[in-house]
């Protein structure tokens, strides 16, 4: 007989311990299952001594087990403590791999270890992290087998083996192998998946004899060894044959299982396919399988004090009682700029009946979203954004109506009122606003941030469509034909489709015949021909233009190649119907016939000067392509001292955040290792705070509710983002030539060990400058004009300037 | 985009310079002093007036450079107008002075403002001509990446001669003490290293191994000694070895003589500054004298 409880908990990390304990503490009859033999896996595998932030700030907590800012032992050992106080009633070592609906009602979930328990309310709390990908052969959990590594000094003289091809794999195994004899093991027989620095460095470490790798390789067993010198032993599978290797230890790093097939199994769907897509949950956290619900980071809360809220929240609510969500604070200040305020339930209920788009969301993801959003009431005539600003915001109108100003020369506007919103193109190209946008009477805006949009978007497919279906019929009108009504593009937009392109993939080939035209959305486009044999890059097309239009313009067939310079999505508008459009608006005839004039020109241009192209490849094989702005320095102009450098760290607290040095060259042109102010910034990707944002000079920068976790500095596949201590302040010039305080100018830095305590490491990377009213000082400090910043749409003109 | 200092800005600070330059000649031709034309004069003073304000501004550049922040202008923009301008002063310090020249203070401060012109001319050159030769010298790989490459084949190098014999580790083991890349100002000049010497004694004992190879000697110079190791009882094994740790030598000392030529351009972009900057300051307190003392003296 399977044991049986009122309440079972899966998962022990802060959203699943917060609710056992508030079980325990009422009482009710509850069980903790957990995988690993100890609390909170996650944050037991941060790195020892890593100082945990209490982000939102403003966020009160409210849960039975305590939590502030602090070292992770400290806060582990508080959760011990209060696990043992509150008696919860903990089981490690169980790992949930079914849930299933019981017959007789609740639920029955199936452990690994064999045990079955079944329970009334199952709150699942299992993170994002995911269940780290073991050996898979005996002798995987041997003490000598671990999947993690902390410090690689820590170790020295051992024989350890490395499983694993991916970055963390190859960051161990060249970090350990500077004092021990290393041998890694790699399932297939490259290292392609890695970042391109790992990958030159682990084979460069191969070459050299210091890693002795094993391709084509799996483990088949690990063996303890009671006699020799060696701890273990460890049998290979080779391409030819079996290897034994003597070991001390072995290092997996092998990623790990995304919970999400685990969550769909347990019957909780998933609105999208998008990995960043989060299960739909209720107000209450009820996900669509009644009387399971989800809390913490897999419901999309990505940090420990929400997750812990909720896991008292969660318990109240299925103990039937009515609490004040924690946010209630929160939204009710967030709300009280709007004007007729009473309540947050009849303003958000107001926001849903006023906002189609909103409409479909369920009432939890609409607190998430105005908790993460802005209210915003500008005055009449008050500039929203401005045209070729950098912001990504997307703005949803509540109250009132803007004027979007299409053409600033006649002074044309339209007007868009409520319900509806805007800001999706920039939202959705990474790129500039594409025009300024002023507010109308009345108004009352909801402006959201890019990641919590985007979120919304993957989780919410309705929403999707909505966007996707606006964005087109706006990016038609705002490129071809800002005079056509919604009804004469009607017959383009049901033809349009949006399709998605990996980077290389090929859109056309030159001397095709062509039927369609693309604009580029996402992304961006080479136009390459063949001359001589050898495939020449003639230009370069940015999100927001378009290619293909020639061979509708009356040369049957493609002039040129079009190919993805990086992973990109465009608008395939349908010849037949686009053609009718242009015969239908004279206008817009001329319009494409002035501009294809100017391509031809510009490509003529660059054929003349084939080596111009080469720059251009060069350029975009170093993933300028997704760049906003780019630093390059012309190797035949800098006299290598290291001023940029030296501007970059007085500048910015005392750490440069560019390395001259490093980087490729081709035909004297550098491409240093700095930031590139991504057009979709990889760096963004997973910051649990969302510190990091684009300035509307397009500027990527990360702000102070950094809380160091480091995400960022291993997702920008540049390695520009560094993790530093702030410094001390340095004196000013006169201070230190007639004192001698501190370092001088341009001097060493500072110690980068002296720091205050409780201060913590953050994520430092380039921001332009931005603060600095003169520009980038790089750019600015360099004596010979050798190093400067453009940007991708420029690269044809300079390509041209260096012959 | 990438222009260099010469050509910056269409060169708008040569124009400039040229349109002062013209403007002090004409002034100097038209203008009577009723005299000869002197530092005293009106004209004089005016041209001095503007020579010392140049000169000041000149090395303000140095705190320009330094106040990373600024926001005036660009650093580039600011050395064009520096060479340009500081250039003109030749002329208008000549006119200035009415040619005349003696030795007293008056002159020094001239001759020193020549040196720190001269000296900045040397810099726009290296400027020019070095940033390519290091680009091309370097092929790419970083002077940290050519130092550990450098290591690394002294570490495999070693390894191979402790398999050979202890004499042989020896050379090797003296060679990578004695190679010292960078070092006093000298050794960075003159871009050497000491990987020769090593070379020279292994490809001699190679030498005399073939050639000696029966011949039984006992009375060799140290250096030779372990040839009579080799001549003895050495296995081919062992020649094979020698002649890897050559190769690896020589693969050294091209490494070894890159980074030495890096090093070198490095210096040479440096050193002249090294002369312009004191000197400039030097001048600064001589130009001070100047005219305190003409004011006081004349
Ligand atoms: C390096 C790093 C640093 C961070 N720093 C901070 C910070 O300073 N401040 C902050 O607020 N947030 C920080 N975060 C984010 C924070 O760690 C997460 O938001 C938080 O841990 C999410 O809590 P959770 O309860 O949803 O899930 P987790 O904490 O991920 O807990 C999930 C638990 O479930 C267990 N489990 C998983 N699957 C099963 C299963 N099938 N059966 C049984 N048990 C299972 C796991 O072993 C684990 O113990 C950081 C994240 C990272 C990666
Ligand atoms: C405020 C600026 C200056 C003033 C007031 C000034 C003043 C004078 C005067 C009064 C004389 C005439 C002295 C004499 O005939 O004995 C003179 C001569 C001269 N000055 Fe200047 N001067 C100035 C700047 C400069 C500068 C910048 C230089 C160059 C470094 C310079 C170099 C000379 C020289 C070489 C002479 C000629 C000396 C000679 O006759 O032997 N002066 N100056
Ligand atoms: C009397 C005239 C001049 C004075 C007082 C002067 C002074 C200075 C000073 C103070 C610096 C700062 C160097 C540093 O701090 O690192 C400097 C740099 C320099 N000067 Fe001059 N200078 C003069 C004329 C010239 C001329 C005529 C030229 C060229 C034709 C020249 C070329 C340079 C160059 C190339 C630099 C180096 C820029 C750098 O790398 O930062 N100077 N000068
Ligand atoms: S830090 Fe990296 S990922 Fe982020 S914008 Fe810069 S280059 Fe792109
Ligand atoms: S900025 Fe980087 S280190 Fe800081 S919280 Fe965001 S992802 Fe983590």
């Amino acid at each position: 007989m399977a044991e049986r409880f009122k309440i079972a908990i899966v998962g022990s990390g802060p959203g699943g311990l917060s609710a056992a304990a508030r079980a325990a503490e009422r009482g009710e009859s509850h069980v903790l299952l957990e995988a690993e033999p100890h609390l909170s896996n996650t944050i037991f595998r941060y790195q020892k001594g890593k100082f945990v932030m209490d982000e939102p700030g403003i966020l009160p907590l409210r849960a039975p087990v305590p939590f502030k800012a602090g070292s992770r032992e400290a806060i582990l050992d508080g959760w011990d403590e209060a696990a043992k106080r509150l008696k919860i009633n903990v089981r490690h070592k169980h790992e949930v791999s079914a849930i299933k609906q019981a017959s007789g009602g609740g639920f029955e979930l199936k452990c690994g270890n064999g045990q079955t328990i079944t329970a009334d309310f199952v709150v699942m709390g299992i993170g994002l992290q995911g269940n780290i990908r073991k050996l898979g052969c005996p002798g995987e959990d041997l003490p000598c087998v671990q999947y993690q590594l902390d410090d690689p000094d820590e170790y020295s003289g051992e024989t350890i083996v490395v499983v694993g091809a991916g970055d963390a794999a190859i960051e161990n195994a060249v970090a350990l192998a500077r004092q021990n004899n290393v041998v890694i093991v790699n399932r297939k027989d490259e290292f392609a998946r890695a970042k391109k620095g790992n990958e030159q460095a682990i084979l460069k470490a191969i070459e050299d004899g210091r890693i002795e790798c094993y391709y084509n390789s799996a483990p088949e067993r690990v063996d303890a060894l009671s006699v020799g010198r060696k701890k273990g032993r460890m049998i290979l599978n080779t391409a030819n044959g079996k290897a034994q290797i003597l070991i001390d230890r072995v290092i997996a790093r092998l990623g790990a299982t995304a919970p999400r097939a685990f969550v769909e199994g347990c019957g909780v769907t998933f609105p999208s396919k998008d990995p960043a897509a989060v299960p739909a949950i209720s107000a209450q956290y009820e996900s669509n399988v009644k009387g399971l619900y989800i809390v913490g980071a897999l419901g999309g809360y990505p940090l420990i004090k929400q997750a812990m809220n909720q896991g008292y929240e969660v318990i109240e609510y299925i103990l039937g009682h009515k609490v004040e969500p924690a946010d209630e604070p929160l939204l009710k200040a967030r709300f009280a700029k709007m004007p007729g305020f009473r309540t947050v339930d009849e303003a958000l209920a107001r926001i849903q009946k006023n906002v189609r788009l909103l409409a479909a969301i369920t009432p939890l993801q609409l607190r998430e979203f105005m908790l993460d959003s802005d209210i915003r009431t500008p005055k009449p005539g008050e500039t929203i954004f401005s045209r070729n600003d950098y912001t990504n915001t997307f703005f949803s109108i509540v109250e009132g109506e803007v004027q979007v100003v299409v053409d600033e020369a006649a002074n044309k506007r339209i007007a868009l009122r409520r319900g509806e919103f805007f800001g999706e193109m920039s939202l959705i190209s990474g790129r500039r606003r594409s025009a300024t946008v002023l507010a109308g009477a009345n108004c009352v805006l909801i402006e959201t941030p890019r990641r919590s949009m985007n979120r919304l978007i993957a989780s919410v497919e309705a929403i999707k469509r909505a966007i996707d279906e606006v964005f087109i019929l706006r990016v038609l009108q705002s490129r071809f034909a800002p005079e056509a009504s919604a009804d004469q593009l009607a017959d383009v937009v049901a033809a349009a489709r949006l399709e998605r392109f990996k980077a290389g993939d090929v859109l056309f080939n030159e001397g095709e015949v062509g039927d369609c035209l693309h604009l580029v959305r996402v992304g961006s486009l080479t136009i390459s021909r063949n001359i001589g044999g050898k495939d020449v890059v003639l230009s370069y097309v940015p999100a927001g233009n378009y290619v293909g239009e020639m061979a509708l313009m009356g040369e049957s067939r493609r002039s040129a190649t079009a190919r993805a310079a990086i992973a990109s999505e465009t608008v395939r508008l349908d010849g037949e119907s686009f053609k009718k459009l242009v015969n239908r608006i004279p206008v817009l005839r001329l319009r494409l016939q002035s501009e294809y004039r100017q391509r031809t020109a510009a490509n003529l241009a660059m054929q003349a000067l084939p080596s111009g192209g080469d720059v251009i490849s060069f350029l975009l094989a170093q993933g300028a392509g997704e760049a906003t702005d780019i630093l390059l320095i012309d190797e035949s102009l800098c006299v290598r001292c290291d001023n940029c450098e030296k501007a970059c760290a007085e500048t910015h607290g005392g750490t440069s955040r560019l390395d001259r040095e490093a980087g490729p060259t081709f035909a004297s042109v550098h491409v240093p290792t700095s930031c590139r102010h991504c057009e979709h910034p990889h760096c963004m990707k997973d910051c649990p705070p969302d510190a990091i944002h684009r300035a509307p000079n397009g500027e990527v920068f990360i702000a102070d509710n950094c809380i160091g976790c480091g995400n960022c500095e291993r997702n920008c596949p540049y390695g520009v983002i560094h993790m530093a201590y702030k410094p001390p302040k340095k004196p000013g010039l006169i201070q230190w030539l007639l004192l001698g305080r501190g370092s001088g100018p341009g001097e060493a830095p500072y110690d980068s060990h002296e720091h205050a305590a409780g201060e913590i490491k953050k994520a430092v990377k380039c921001d332009m400058c931005k603060d600095l009213s003169g520009g980038p000082a790089c750019v600015r400090s360099c004596p010979t004009g050798a190093a400067i910043r453009i940007s991708p749409e420029e690269f044809p003109a300079y390509a041209q300037s260096r012959r | 985009m990438h222009d260099s200092i010469l050509t910056y800005a269409r060169s708008r600070y040569l124009w400039i310079a040229s349109a002062l330059s013209a403007a002090s000649l004409i002034a100097y031709n038209l203008y009577d002093p009723g005299g000869p034309p002197n530092g005293g004069t009106w004209l004089g003073y005016t041209l001095g007036t503007i020579g010392a304000l140049l000169i000041v501004w000149l090395m303000l550049f140095g705190m320009r450079k330094r106040r990373y922040g600024s926001h005036t202008g660009t650093l580039r923009g600011w050395l064009s107008a520096h060479i340009y301008l500081g250039t003109s002063l030749i002329l208008i310090v000549l006119l200035h002075a009415g040619f005349q020249f003696g030795w007293n203070i008056h002159t020094f401060a001239f001759v020193l403002m020549l040196f720190v012109i001269f000296s900045g001319f040397f810099g726009v050159y290296v400027y020019l001509r070095y940033p390519n030769l290091m680009t091309r010298n370097r092929e790419s790989a970083t002077r940290d990446a050519m130092l550990d490459e450098v290591a690394e084949i002294d570490q495999n190098a070693l390894a191979l001669a402790d398999g050979i014999d202890p004499k042989i580790h020896a050379i090797v083991l003296r060679s990578i003490q004695n190679t010292r890349l960078g070092g006093g100002v000298w050794t960075q000049l003159r871009a050497h290293d000491g990987s020769d010497i090593a070379l020279d004694s292994l490809h001699a004992a190679m030498a005399e191994r073939d050639k000696r190879a029966d011949m039984k000697t006992t009375e060799m110079p140290t250096m030779f000694a372990m040839v009579d190791f080799l001549a003895g009882r050495a296995t081919d094994k062992q020649g094979e070895a020698m002649r890897a740790l050559i190769d690896l030598i020589s693969r050294k000392k091209g490494l070894a003589t890159k980074v030495a030529r890096d090093i070198q351009y490095q210096a040479m972009m440096e050193i002249w500054l090294y002369i312009h900057v004191p000197l400039s300051f030097a001048l600064l307190a001589a130009l001070i004298a100047h005219i305190v003392s003409s004011f006081f003296y004349w």
